[in-house]
């Protein structure tokens, strides 16, 4: 976990950059910090603001509409067959927009050993994202029904363009869109979100994009909720739809339930339990997820 | 100075009957503002149902206790010192306590302007506001008011941000 560690290291030296960032706040014409705790969501394992699995309308970054902030995350997921690992940074500008970039490492552990690929064999992708928030604010707009929605799109590279072919995927990259919903119902301590993905990604592409099963872009529903136990503490439940384009082994849609505890206004660590049921035909892949988000 | 000198030329002005309106007198301590109709609409949000929740909140000793200890952290938070330079700490307390009484169905009255007006010249950006709600937050915390009831009157108070942040 050599890769882990570096990641870590990255993030602790991120941290009091961020920290000087928000104290030198007032003495800048373009503003950092102003968002309520937990309200930037956490770093999905693709990179956006969101939840662990799924996106959210909200942007990351602690900044208001009249500055920029940031977030970079590390998160591990050991399964029972596989170790996923997922790092990244993002930038959310004017809490409007957001820029991802995320680096995603699936070991493989024994698997690749059984599969002829050898022992720790790594699938790997880049995945670059961009989200802009369209309408409504999930906070603030507690007399309404109209949730906050985003429109975001990601591309996403594989490295390991042979392996995705022999597995019978048709590209080593490819890119989804997306559109999501989120409303915090304040009354009730809740927040509810949904996101519509339009990918063809087998296993948000760490097996490539499309395959001999269907090459096509398919609309995939996710959903999450959390409930809010106190200013740094939210609990729920994510579920994220997926597509099954390979004949070569069955995907199932993913589950987890999740904590998020904001430390303070630049750290967030979130423990979860996932079932990312079947993997390359290694059925009942629950493990637990930890990740560690810091952001300005 | 020059504030409450043009306060008390409006007073003046304004002083006579026919001009009246319910509020124009002062209480004691406070210093006179310029004179608006009195309305609980005002208070720019309708009170909650039912009595469960002002009682939630300890009845009229509890939100007293909560704004009297909001207004003491909001004087001594660096993020809020420009908002609240000129206020009038003592009508600031007690319209507080009235907002949050009559939203909280504690069947009081809202005497004070509307949120409009009120934070028309104030220049206020969401890192204040939520600056506010944090200090809010941490009020009624230690007042030990639970979570979810405190998420409920922050239901209310939130969409007030389209008329107090205006930059």
């Amino acid at each position: 976990m050599s890769r882990l560690g570096a990641a870590c290291l990255a993030l602790v030296m991120w941290t009091p950059l961020a920290a000087h960032a928000q104290e030198d706040a007032p003495a800048r014409d373009i503003e950092t910090g102003g968002k309520l705790k937990l309200t930037r969501g956490i770093s999905t394992i693709e990179g956006q603001g969101g939840g662990g699995l799924t996106p959210w309308a909200l942007i990351t970054g602690n900044e208001t509409d009249r500055g920029v902030g940031g977030a970079a995350h590390v998160t591990a997921v050991e399964l029972p067959d596989y170790t996923f690992l997922s790092y990244g940074v993002a930038l959310g500008l004017f809490d409007r927009v957001e820029l991802s970039y995320t680096r995603q490492e699936f070991d493989t552990r024994d698997v690749g050993a059984a599969l002829g690929l050898g022992r720790g064999f790594t699938f790997g992708q880049d995945v670059w994202g961009a989200k802009m928030r369209v309408i409504g604010d999930a906070i603030y707009d507690q007399d309404t029904w109209l949730p906050q929605v985003a429109i975001g799109a990601n591309w996403k590279k594989n490295d390991q363009g042979a392996v995705v072919s022999a597995v019978g995927g048709t590209d080593d990259q490819g890119w989804e869109t997306y559109a999501t919903a989120t409303k915090i119902l304040l009354d009730s301590s809740l927040l509810l979100n949904g996101t519509l993905r339009w990918t063809n990604a087998n296993q948000t592409g760490l097996l490539g994009y499309g395959g001999n099963l269907n090459d096509d872009h398919e609309l995939m529903g996710e959903f999450s909720a959390g409930w809010l136990l106190s200013p740094d503490l939210v609990v729920g439940a994510e579920y994220r739809m997926k597509p099954d384009n390979l004949a070569i082994a069955n995907e199932d849609d993913w589950v987890d339930i999740y904590a998020a505890w904001a430390i303070n206004h630049q750290v967030t660590l979130t423990g979860a339990y996932v079932d990312l049921g079947s993997i390359a035909t290694f059925d009942n892949q629950r493990g637990v997820y930890l990740s560690l988000q810091a952001g300005f | 100075m020059r504030t409450s000198l043009a306060c008390a030329v409006a007073t003046i002005l304004f002083a006579a009957p026919a001009f009246a309106q319910p509020a124009s007198h002062v209480p004691p301590g406070e210093e006179a503002v310029d004179p608006y109709a009195v309305s609980d609409a005002n208070a720019g949000a309708a009170p909650v149902g039912g009595q469960e929740l002002f009682a939630a909140f300890h009845g009229h000793e509890g939100i007293s206790r909560i704004v009297d200890d909001l207004v003491e952290q909001v004087q001594k938070d660096p993020r809020l010192t420009e908002i609240f330079k000129a206020s009038d700490f003592v009508r600031l307390r007690r319209t507080l306590k009235e907002q949050f009484c009559y939203i909280l169905n504690g069947g009081c009255s809202y005497t004070g302007r509307d949120m409009k007006s009120v934070h028309a010249d104030h220049g206020v950006i969401t890192a204040e506001f939520n600056a506010l709600v944090e200090l809010l937050q941490a009020a009624m915390a230690r007042e030990g008011v639970a979570f979810s009831a405190q998420n409920r009157l922050l239901a209310k108070l939130a969409p007030m941000k389209r008329e107090t942040v205006t930059r």
